[in-house]
């Protein structure tokens, strides 16, 4: 008799090597099921972009730039602390992404979301040069970006290409889902066209008919598109545009330009400007008494310009994608809100906002496709299924993939009407985001290929 | 058809703008001009002044105060800077310069970002200078009007240096060959860190004077030094007077081009420093030969 017959709690007549083998055979009964279903799902899909490489093992990858020096940098941290956060929600299964994506448990398909960052500083080939790096070397299975409309159309270009799904982080211009849309590209946030037609009203009730408007627009496709649909919108209500000072990203001084707008004769500026070119602009229009002899409007809400320009805010109108205080209508804002400032310490801005809901709507694009597959998750998106946000219900259109959301009308509240330190703006009208829409090939946009 | 009144307006602001750009130049030039060496970090220094000069003011509400301590900083700055990592680079190709100075002030910049965040801070002008003033053909902030007076008087104490002192002297013998300076018995390693820290010192008051007039972020010094640059290569490296007069010219190019045609104030700016190089390769005011 070997020794193994000794030895107390053994069953005799098992030698070690069965039981290794039992062992093996239990521990591979539990673990084949799921990578022969794996198998044969990657057997059911051709290899397409980062698949199935990208969903091979226990995690999945997602490459996030977004500017962290430059312009847009405040901004570019804000919605990256949206996207940590709602990474961390769909990581752990938290409440409020279940609320968004109810297949959601923990990860995405069970996959651990792992993500990297990089610095775009706004500019379209430092955020490309970045993705490629993310897609190639990371087997990235969704990429975002954006914060300059710039960029998310070299980005959708780049999606489109390599076949990885893009989800696209801030861009206000008509482009991105417009002329430069693409198969593998999608946007949740508000955008020129919807700015414009939710805002024009309520400044034409505001201010009346026939006024003569100036605008400050950047040197790019937002700026151009943004004062192009405020322009259509206005003129309707025979509003005419005396003077369009148009500046380059990043320009260290405004002076020129608002001696121009200065002399213009103009009764209302719209500043189309955003990031710091707007805190900028907008401080030095104070400075040349511009601010005196017109009123301001900002048709594209820039997140934190109200602390930065301490006050110059106030009375003014702008559009936006959210503002905190909605949280007394939309329980999940609500919830965002708490759980934002909980981990940040700040209530959110609309950047974060954007971040957050994207990525749990790609979340549940996944789930319900039942796989990474990038055309079966597009498929998803495409079906234009009614989807919870922050703001209601949504929808993306599946023409142009362009998310049909309500805009929000803001006015800066004057100091005394501040409840509290954060509460910059009263919330004017929440306005549907059904009639807001051009019509889906109204800004020539060709979708392109699924494969 | 011309608008007369704005154009005036823009003449004026041009002047304003070139003056500011002249300050900040002539630090960046005296450096070049001196050590040969391209201080890359100049728009951090830049930004450093307007922090430097900002928190001081956050302490003490006095602008005066302000100015002075952020141009003391950041001489103190440009000195240690010089001794501890500059020196090392006179005898190594001008790539390494470039890539160590334009090291630092990314190092610079992030740190500033680490301690202040990306948010803009807003430093208000003296009590004294704030509003707008009537100037009869413009109204006009009053302190960009103090700014051009204060920018001439600045200027005005750096030439007394460059051309009053034995130091200046030196200095300007140096800018024209510091192989002979050197061979005449002057340490001129000890002139080219009192240069070094001059040049900063320029930069930073340049910082703290234009912190009101612009809002500050880490990112500040960045956008001013393509523009500094331009201003030296039209005026010509290493000229004191180049830098004044590019960056009159260049202020004044950008006004009245956004007169005409917003878009193309900086084209304009770049062409003319490109129509510069081609027709006078060493700038305007620049000597032929001078590296």
């Amino acid at each position: 008799m070997s020794t193994k017959d000794f030895r107390p709690g053994r069953t005799p007549n098992v030698s070690r090597r069965t039981l290794l083998q039992a062992g093996a055979g239990l521990i591979g009964g539990t673990v084949l099921p799921a990578s022969i279903a794996s198998q044969a799902f990657a057997e059911d899909h051709p290899a397409i972009g980062t698949f199935p490489a990208g969903t091979s093992g226990s995690s999945a990858f997602i490459g996030i730039s977004v500017p962290r020096t430059g312009t847009y940098a405040v901004q570019g941290e804000d919605e990256l602390k949206g996207y940590q956060l709602a990474i961390e929600h769909i990581n752990s299964g938290h409440e409020l992404i279940k609320k968004i994506s109810p297949k959601t448990s923990k990860g995405v398909l069970g996959k651990e979301l792992k993500f990297g960052v990089a610095d775009s500083a706004a500019k379209p080939n430092e955020a490309v040069q970045a993705q490629q790096r993310f897609i190639s070397e990371n087997k990235a299975v969704m990429i975002t970006g954006g914060t300059s409309s710039a960029v998310a159309v070299a980005l959708n270009k780049l999606a489109q290409r390599e076949k990885v799904i893009f989800v696209c982080g801030i861009s206000g211009s008509n482009d991105t889902t417009g002329k430069d849309c693409v198969r593998y590209g999608f946007r949740q946030n508000f955008f020129g066209q919807t700015a414009a037609a939710a805002i024009a009203p309520v400044l034409i009730k505001q201010f009346g008919k026939n006024k003569k408007a100036a605008y400050l627009t950047p040197d790019y496709t937002y700026g151009h598109t943004v004062t192009k649909s405020m322009q259509d919108f206005l003129a309707g209500a025979g509003w005419t545009t005396v003077t369009n000072q148009v500046s380059p990203l990043g320009a260290p001084d405004y002076s020129s330009y608002l001696l121009n707008v200065a002399n213009s004769g103009a009764d209302v500026l719209i500043n189309v400007n955003w990031g710091h070119d707007a805190v900028l602009s907008t401080q030095q229009a104070k400075q040349f008494g511009v601010l005196d002899k017109m009123k301001l409007v900002v048709p594209y809400q820039v997140p934190f310009i109200a602390r930065e320009t301490g006050g110059l805010m106030q009375g003014v109108y702008a559009a936006t994608d959210y503002w905190w205080t909605i949280e007394d209508k939309y329980p999940l804002a609500k919830m965002f809100n708490e759980t934002f400032e909980k981990k940040f310490g700040y209530k959110p801005e609309w950047g974060a906002e954007n971040a957050y809901v994207s990525f749990a709507h790609w979340a549940r694009m996944v789930e319900e496709a039942g796989s990474f597959y990038p055309p079966d998750v597009i498929k998803a998106y495409e079906k234009g299924e009614t989807l919870p946000s922050l703001v209601g219900d949504v929808h993306y259109r599946p023409e142009d993939h362009q998310c049909v959301r309500p805009v929000i009308i803001v006015r800066g509240k004057m100091e005394k009407e501040m409840k509290n330190k954060e509460d910059y703006y009263e919330v004017v009208e929440i306005v549907p985001g059904d009639g807001l829409m051009q019509k889906p090939d109204a800004f020539g946009c060709h979708l392109g290929d699924y494969t | 058809m011309i608008n007369w009144p704005n154009f005036v307006s823009q003449l004026f602001n041009g002047l304003a703008l070139g003056a500011l750009l002249a300050l900040i130049s002539s630090g960046l030039t005296i450096i070049y001009g001196t050590l040969g060496v391209l201080n890359l970090a100049h728009g951090a220094m830049f930004m450093i002044g307007g922090y430097a000069g900002y928190v001081t003011y956050s302490y003490t509400g006095s602008f005066i105060l302000a100015v002075i301590a952020g141009s003391l900083f950041v001489m103190l700055l440009g000195v240690a800077m010089e001794r501890i990592i500059i020196r090392h680079f006179y005898h190594r190709p001008h790539e390494d310069q470039l890539l160590v100075t334009f090291g630092l002030g990314i190092c610079f910049v992030e740190i500033v970002r680490l301690i202040f965040t990306s948010q803009s801070q807003v430093a208000p002008p003296p009590a004294l200078l704030q509003g707008i003033t009537s100037l009869g053909f413009l109204f006009y902030p009053t302190y960009r009007l103090a700014v051009v007076g204060i920018v001439a008087v600045a200027l005005g104490g750096l030439f007394l240096i460059l051309y009053r002192t034995r130091l200046g002297m030196i200095v300007r013998a140096g800018i024209e060959d510091s192989v002979m300076v050197d061979s005449l018995g002057i340490n001129v390693y000890r002139v080219f860190m009192i240069v070094f820290g001059i040049g900063a010192m320029a930069a930073g008051f340049a910082g703290i004077i234009n912190a009101p007039v612009v809002s500050l972020t880490p990112g500040v010094g960045d956008d001013i030094l393509v523009e500094t640059f331009v201003v030296v290569v039209i005026g010509g490296v290493g000229s004191f007077p180049g830098a004044i007069l590019g960056g009159l010219i260049a202020g004044e190019i950008i006004s009245i081009t956004s007169m005409f045609n917003p878009g193309y104030a900086y084209v304009m700016l770049f062409a003319a420093m490109t129509l510069v190089l081609v027709l006078r390769p060493h700038g305007l005011l620049g000597t032929q030969g001078r590296e």
